[in-house]
């Protein structure tokens, strides 16, 4: 349990640091990606023209939203998926042991 | 972390994929052996790619005002090493590539290199250090899978300066412009990332604890050790 406390402090710690932030500054929280690209700008004076497009760009913010949610709904699916399949793989192999040696003791117990 | 499409001019982008391409054909050599000789690992191999999948999704709030992600790679570098590492991140870059214009094509050789063998060489380094110096195993995860998020936003920097140095002060001056806005911003996912995943590996452990060993991530000894701390 002591593992789960630490991670509860921080995950709260950085809940906190957001809340802050964004009630004392005006931060639009953009991506850092968008923030290096101005970078880029300053840095050749606003010459460098990227060498590619992407072929396709998600139509609205909207449309992005869902395709980054589709990411991580597969991503929690499969681990979900499998912590729960060990789980019950254990269960079943734990309840099998313990039968097995209750009839061998030819104990009335069970489990 | 990703250079964004178009965003490395030449002969930068071809010279991340030429150092990336290798590493990648190892992974691919590595992940058939284990295929071949130790199939019951590949749940635990879908785990990790999957938990790259969702770290690799949440954009999160930082500090400095700006959001950026955890990459999630510092895992499977423990439990699978480097190279297996950069292939699941690969089809992480490639679906964010192809579906969200996050990334891109021309920079996939250099987003794989800074998320998917920079970062997990450091987490994989860290935790074999770490275990060897006799550090607590949680601890040696948070702090393996920390520093690997770190160490993919400071290759990101080092990408993009080498590609644009400064005019005064050069790739220094530019990989600090750089590194300021990725690197501190960082600094809080990273900390998340790590004691997450520290959190993930305590319940691997408790589900199936075995398959480290397998997997030679830590000793028959030293499992029964933790086993018994956590239980």
């Amino acid at each position: 349990m002591k593992l789960e406390i630490i991670v509860a402090v921080i995950v709260l710690v950085f809940t906190a640091q957001f809340l802050y932030i964004s009630s004392t500054t005006d931060a639009e929280f953009g991506g850092a990606d968008g923030q290096a690209e101005g970078v880029i700008e300053e840095l050749t004076d606003g010459t460098y023209e990227p060498i590619a497009k992407p072929f396709w760009e998600p139509p609205s913010g909207e449309i992005e939203s869902l395709l980054f949610a589709l990411q991580a709904a597969l991503g929690a699916l499969v681990i979900g998926y499998f912590f729960g399949y060990y789980r019950g793989k254990n269960q079943s192999t734990k309840s099998t042991e313990s039968s097995q040696s209750n009839q061998s003791t030819e104990s009335s117990q069970s489990t | 972390m990703h250079i964004m499409e178009g965003f490395l001019p030449g002969p930068w982008w071809q010279l991340w994929f030429a150092i990336s391409i290798p590493v990648i054909l190892y992974g691919i050599h590595k992940l058939n052996r284990m295929m071949e000789e130790k199939r019951d690992l590949l749940p635990l191999l879908a785990v990790a790619g999957a938990y790259i999948f969702v770290l690799s999704s949440l954009k999160l709030p930082s500090v400095t005002g700006s959001c950026s992600h955890p990459t999630g790679t510092g895992m499977a570098a423990i439990l699978f090493g480097p190279a297996i590492s950069a292939i699941l991140s690969m089809i992480v870059l490639l679906y964010q590539a192809l579906f969200l214009a996050h990334g891109g094509l021309t920079t996939l050789g250099a987003n794989v290199f800074s998320m998917g063998i920079a970062g997990p060489v450091i987490a994989y380094l860290i935790y074999k250090i770490g275990m060897k110096a006799g550090l607590n195993f949680y601890f040696t995860v948070f702090l393996a899978t920390a520093m690997a998020d770190i160490a993919t936003y400071l290759v990101t920097s080092l990408e993009l300066a080498l590609a644009f140095p400064a005019q005064s002060g050069g790739v220094i001056a530019s990989f600090e412009a750089f590194a300021a806005i990725f690197a501190l911003t960082q600094l809080p996912l990273a900390i998340m990332e790590g004691a997450i995943t520290a959190l993930i590996f305590k319940y691997v452990i408790k589900v199936k604890g075995d398959v480290l060993v397998k997997l030679d991530v830590i000793g028959e000894a030293g499992l029964r050790k933790i086993q018994e701390l956590t239980t």
